[in-house]
């Protein structure tokens, strides 16, 4: 992982043409930000507590804004202890989003991690929609080695999600994992699909961990945020993962939603092999957000 | 929602504004704050709106105010019409050859924007039209790519072209072009797997395609919901590969869909279509001012302004 240095020499090179915090210096770090997904809100948050220490504390050199400004961000990211307890318990892993931001690859990314800890893990394939979304699926579950319980394409998702869940019971899984089909949050009837699949979860397994992961694309603008904030309507999210960051795409949205909805980053998505996911590290993510591509 | 507290925020400004006759510099910084802010919400580029809001403020400053429109909706009125013209100011067709050649198109863009089920809508819009398509599964990467491809071709009564995943995309495409020729198709449709504008490797991979095919029309599908990065991926795919119409997809969620300005401003290609459904028959032809109206999130101070 980067260190702090890191952070800093990334920032560094941003800040190395100014020599006063002027308005053209607060204008570039809004660019930067804004640049970077985080966002009006968000951004104008960070800027005014940059500007605010920097009057409290007589600050007069850009340079000394560095700690702050990363500081600030941070800030604005704090969501508490972030917890991965369902790998140590028994538990059901719910992933949820729209229309191809990831679920399903992310679904077997994670479950070569688990078993790779020598987990037993179960697969529920609960996108009976998306054409092939099952093959998919199956072709990831070998990749990593476990056991998919699927449905024909137009079954009930929830019936699949309820013989997953037998099944998951019956053959002493420590972890299932239920890929469901992608919908936007705005269509009413698929949101409710969502609800039926807890409400079976919760009924037939009462006494299994639960996780909801709501998967974001890292790619994504503002739409994220309402993205975040319906699923959390129906959904008990616990954690988010956000894809794609193998990409020029900072994610920054991811600090919009975890400072207004409190929802924490888990892991993030950097390639499409099994290996491409990584538990989230703040420091990183507040670096990359920096790093500016050199034929810019 | 955002799209409400925008209108508010406009009505404020409105209501500070004073005098009629003309925009004053006063009034055209003021409204054109709030307008930056609107744009920006809705993910479009921060260079191409710095770029956009420099372009209407030069117009609108001096300009005369309608008598029925107080000077704050004066200037929506003209970022309104700067929008549309810089969305392209007409629906674009997507070009195709007589139908006694095979025109060939080509999908592209990063992963999960759409391309598969996008090509497969596309495959039966044409076909309704009269033409026999192809679609080609030139996407060997993605587990069951193949298979998605083959059940959307079925659901559509189009025939599905495949070679397996052991060959090479460029092969996969002239060896269907070749099967085009032989058995009278005239368009022909490739599927390409998902790329990020920045794998080298992935983009060489579509430009030997269009080295040993003659590709008439590469269409970059682009997810309504992308945000900043819009400018780079199609800035990357157009100057590599080289875009010739672009289709925006997702659009029957509730984003505001920023990047089809941002996409249009720096490759200046055509918005063809959007992608208004999963379902086969979701696809709609794009209209710039409907597109220029949801981007400003603004419908009712322009119903307003529209019957002035
Ligand atoms: N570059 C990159 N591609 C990714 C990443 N995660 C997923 N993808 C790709 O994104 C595309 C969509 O991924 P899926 O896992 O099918 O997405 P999904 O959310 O299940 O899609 P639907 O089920 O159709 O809603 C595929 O081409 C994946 O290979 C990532 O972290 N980086
Ligand atoms: N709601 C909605 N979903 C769409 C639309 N177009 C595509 N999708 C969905 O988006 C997801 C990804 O679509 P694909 O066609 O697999 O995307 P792709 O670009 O081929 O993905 P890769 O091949 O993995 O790069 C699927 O769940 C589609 O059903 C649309 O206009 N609206
Ligand atoms: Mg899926
Ligand atoms: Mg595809």
């Amino acid at each position: 992982a980067k260190t702090r240095a890191n952070i800093a020499a990334g920032i560094d090179s941003i800040f190395s043409g100014y020599s006063a915090i002027d308005d053209d210096f607060y204008e570039e770090i809004e660019e930067i930000l804004i640049m970077g997904d985080i966002g009006i809100n968000a951004t104008n948050a960070i800027l005014e507590d940059l500007k605010q220490k920097v009057k409290e504390q007589h600050i007069k050199d850009p340079s000394q804004c560095k700690e702050l400004l990363i500081n600030s961000i941070r800030e604005q990211m704090r969501v508490g202890e972030v917890a991965y307890r369902f790998e140590q318990e028994k538990s059901v892993v719910l992933v949820i989003g729209v229309n191809g931001v990831g679920k399903t690859t992310s679904v077997g990314k994670l479950a070569g991690k688990l078993k790779d800890q020598g987990k037993k893990v179960i697969l529920a394939a609960a996108d009976t929609f998306r054409a092939a979304a099952g093959e998919q699926l199956t072709e990831w579950a070998n990749r990593a080695g476990v056991e998919i319980i699927g449905g024909s394409e137009g079954a009930d998702p929830a019936s699949v999600v309820y013989d997953a869940v037998c099944a998951a019971k019956a053959r002493h899984a420590d972890v299932l994992l239920c890929d469901t089909a992608g919908r936007l949050h705005n269509k009413k009837n698929l949101m409710e699909e969502l609800r039926k699949i807890n409400r079976i979860i919760d009924r037939e397994y009462p006494d299994a961990f639960r996780e909801t992961l709501v998967v974001l694309d890292g790619t994504t603008g503002q739409n994220a945020l309402e993205q975040a904030r319906q699923f959390k309507e129906v959904c008990d999210i616990t954690g988010i993962i956000l894809t794609k960051l193998d990409g020029t795409a900072k994610g920054g949205i991811a600090v919009a939603i975890q400072s207004e909805l409190g929802i924490p980053v888990k892991y993030i998505g950097v390639g499409e092999s099994i290996e491409d996911l990584q538990k989230f590290d703040a420091d990183e993510f507040v670096n990359a957000l920096f790093h500016q591509e050199s034929n810019d | 929602m955002a799209f409400e507290s925008l209108s508010d925020k406009l009505q404020n400004v409105f209501k500070n504004l004073r005098g009629k006759g003309r925009l004053s510099e006063a009034d055209v910084k003021a409204s054109l704050k709030e307008v930056k802010m609107a744009l920006l919400e809705a993910d479009v580029s921060f260079k191409v709106v710095k770029q956009f809001i420099k372009s209407v403020e030069e117009r609108a400053i001096g300009a005369d105010v309608m008598n029925s429109l107080t000077p704050g909706q004066q200037v929506v009125k003209i970022v309104h019409e700067e929008l549309i013209s810089l969305m392209g100011s007409e629906t674009t067709e997507l070009k195709l050859k007589n139908p006694s050649d095979v025109t060939v198109l080509m999908m592209m863009g990063l992963q999960g924007a759409g391309k598969t089920t996008t090509a497969a809508k596309l495959a039966g819009k044409l076909k309704s039209k009269g033409r026999k398509v192809l679609l080609v599964a030139c996407d060997v990467y993605r587990p069951a790519a193949i298979k998605q491809l083959q059940v959307n071709g079925e659901k559509q009564g189009v025939e599905v072209f495949t070679m397996g995943e052991n060959q090479k995309p460029v092969n996969i495409a002239k060896g269907a072009y070749e099967y085009a020729r032989k058995n009278n198709f005239n368009v022909v449709i490739l599927d390409t797997a998902g790329r990020l504008h920045v794998d080298e490797d992935m983009m060489e991979e579509l430009q030997q395609i269009k080295e040993n095919l003659h590709v008439d029309q590469a269409l970059l599908t682009v997810d309504a919901m992308t945000g900043q990065d819009a400018v780079n991926v199609a800035t990357v795919f157009n100057d590599k590969i080289g875009i010739d119409g672009v289709i925006l997809t997702k659009l029957d969620g509730d984003t505001r869909g920023g990047a089809a300005l941002s996409v249009k401003a720096v490759t200046g290609k055509p918005i063809l279509y959007i992608g208004m459904g999963e379902k086969l028959s979701d696809l709609e032809q794009f209209y710039p001012d409907r597109m220029a109206s949801r981007i400003l999130g603004m419908g009712d101070v322009l119903t307003l302004i529209e019957k002035a």
